[in-house]
């Protein structure tokens, strides 16, 4: 039986990794990323995300060699996204030893990149990430880009089977309402794109105690959960979250 | 010394660093068949072949032919040397692919590969569990149940039920997971993306490739 991830995600700027509290809002260090995916991985996360938030050239230049390190370190899947507006920094960042690229403003502005990422280096490492926002009147979720300070007009359902039938191989799928509240996952939402695609999502923002994990997967039916500050800062271990989901009779992968 | 194929399109560093990981195992990296030629008139005794591989099938096997790789692997498998294939590397050894058209491939393996039907969720991507199907080297220590990470669309269908050693259960699919004849052997999941178990195996490969050298040598 194919089980439910649980996937730690870290923001890299300028070689560390940065707490991460709402979109807009501060940052503060939360410490070396190697250090922090190796004990990751090794406490049972299925999959890591590392997003680059440097807008500098000298901060993508160090999160390069952070991908590069953690690749050569850790023994499970790495997603790397954060301003992937090219064919070239999809190839650069797998020949720095991702598995996955994550594409949100780049693939917003140019649904080309989509295609031809997918064509060039498969379906499978190509992820498009979308960040929605309930648009209260129109009751339906808006596309937001460049770290939610612009709305696009766009539906995020049909944005999400856009980018599938361009090729995307996996939806990451962010709740601006919900993210930096830690008061649960969006569960609507979740289930509404989780429903549209045929390709796997995964539900991030807004994790803040592992009773959220089992809602997101019950109800709101998606394939892995991400989090960010509740694992950073030892509020919940994911192997307390997957004991929880275990109990629960949510599928999740277990080592002897 | 074990060689890793690079036909150009896969991730060749992270199963580099797997088996130095796992087994401290030194590989070499090899792009052509003229590099190949180089590499044994150095004096270069090669113990086992990888075929890593994410991708599309066509254009990896266009890439063999065009390299002159394709002619090392016939060589390796005909001379009985360990082969893996790994994900796409697996489903090269099969005789047939419907990716994008339809292409012939290695045919060490007799079978055919298609695409996950639109029931599931494609691709069939995360940790699945592993039902060993026989003991074989290639699983020692491996247990039922253990996890290991896929990532895929098109799925294996094999000719003859002797050659798959394990399988996994994809919402009532029956993938074939790890799959051998003789000393040709293939996963469909990474197992340099698979955590303990994954090292495990690629061990286990090392491991064979060790033993195969030793009696050869001693033959």
């Amino acid at each position: 039986m194919l089980t439910k991830r649980i996937v730690p995600c870290f923001d890299v700027l300028d070689g560390r990794v940065v707490k991460h509290v709402g979109f807009l809002e501060n940052r503060r260090d939360a410490g070396d990323p190697v250090a922090l995916a190796k004990r990751y991985s090794d406490e049972g996360a299925d999959e890591l995300v590392l997003l680059d938030i440097s807008a500098s050239e000298e901060g993508r230049l160090a999160t390069h060699r952070v991908v590069e390190e953690v690749a050569r370190q850790v023994n499970i899947p790495l997603t790397v996204g954060g301003g992937v507006s090219g064919i070239d920094d999809v190839r650069e960042l797998l020949l720095s030893g991702a598995d996955k690229v994550s594409m949100n403003t780049g693939a917003v502005r140019n649904p080309q990149l989509i295609k031809e990422a997918a064509h060039r280096f498969g379906e499978q490492c190509v992820v498009v990430a979308i960040d929605a926002n309930l648009n209260q009147t129109m009751r339906t979720y808006e596309v937001m880009i460049q770290g939610g300070k612009i709305g696009t007009g766009m539906d995020a359902v049909t944005w999400a089977k856009k980018a599938v039938d361009l090729g995307a191989g996996e939806i990451l799928l962010t709740s601006f309402r919900q993210d930096g509240t830690r008061e649960g996952f969006d569960i609507q939402l979740t289930k509404l794109i989780a429903s549209a695609v045929n390709v796997p999502v995964i539900a991030s923002g807004g994790a803040g105690k592992k009773e959220h994990f089992v809602d997101v997967f019950v109800e709101g039916h998606a394939d892995a959960a991400l989090a960010a500050s509740i694992f950073h800062f030892d509020e919940t271990s994911i192997q307390q979250v997957k004991s929880h989901l275990r109990q629960r009779g949510v599928p999740v992968r277990w080592e002897k | 010394m074990i060689v890793l194929l690079d036909m150009g399109i896969g991730n060749l560093s992270s199963v580099q660093s797997g088996f130095a990981r796992s087994a401290g195992a030194e590989t070499v990296i090899v792009q052509s068949g003229e590099a190949w030629d180089e590499l044994i008139a150095s004096g270069a005794q090669v113990s086992g072949l990888v075929l890593p591989g994410v991708g599309a099938f066509g254009d990896a096997m266009f890439q063999l032919r065009s390299s002159g790789l394709l002619r090392v692997v016939r060589q390796m498998a005909r001379e009985g040397k360990p082969l893996l294939g790994i994900c796409l590397g697996m489903q090269l050894l099969l005789s047939v692919s419907e990716e994008h058209g339809s292409h012939v491939g290695l045919g060490i393996i007799p079978g055919s590969v298609t695409r996950f039907p639109n029931s599931v969720k494609v691709p069939h991507m995360g940790w699945n569990d592993l039902v060993k199907v026989v003991d074989h080297p290639l699983l020692n220590g491996i247990t039922q149940g253990d996890f290991v990470y896929f990532v895929h669309s098109y799925k294996a269908n094999l000719q003859n039920e002797a050659d798959l050693l394990a399988a996994a259960d994809y919402n009532g699919i029956v993938v074939p997971a790890v799959i051998g004849r003789g000393l040709v052997l293939g996963t469909q999941f990474h197992p340099e993306k698979s955590g303990h178990v994954g090292e495990a195996i690629l061990r286990n490969f090392v491991e064979i490739c060790r033993q195969t050298a030793k009696a050869g040598a001693h033959a």
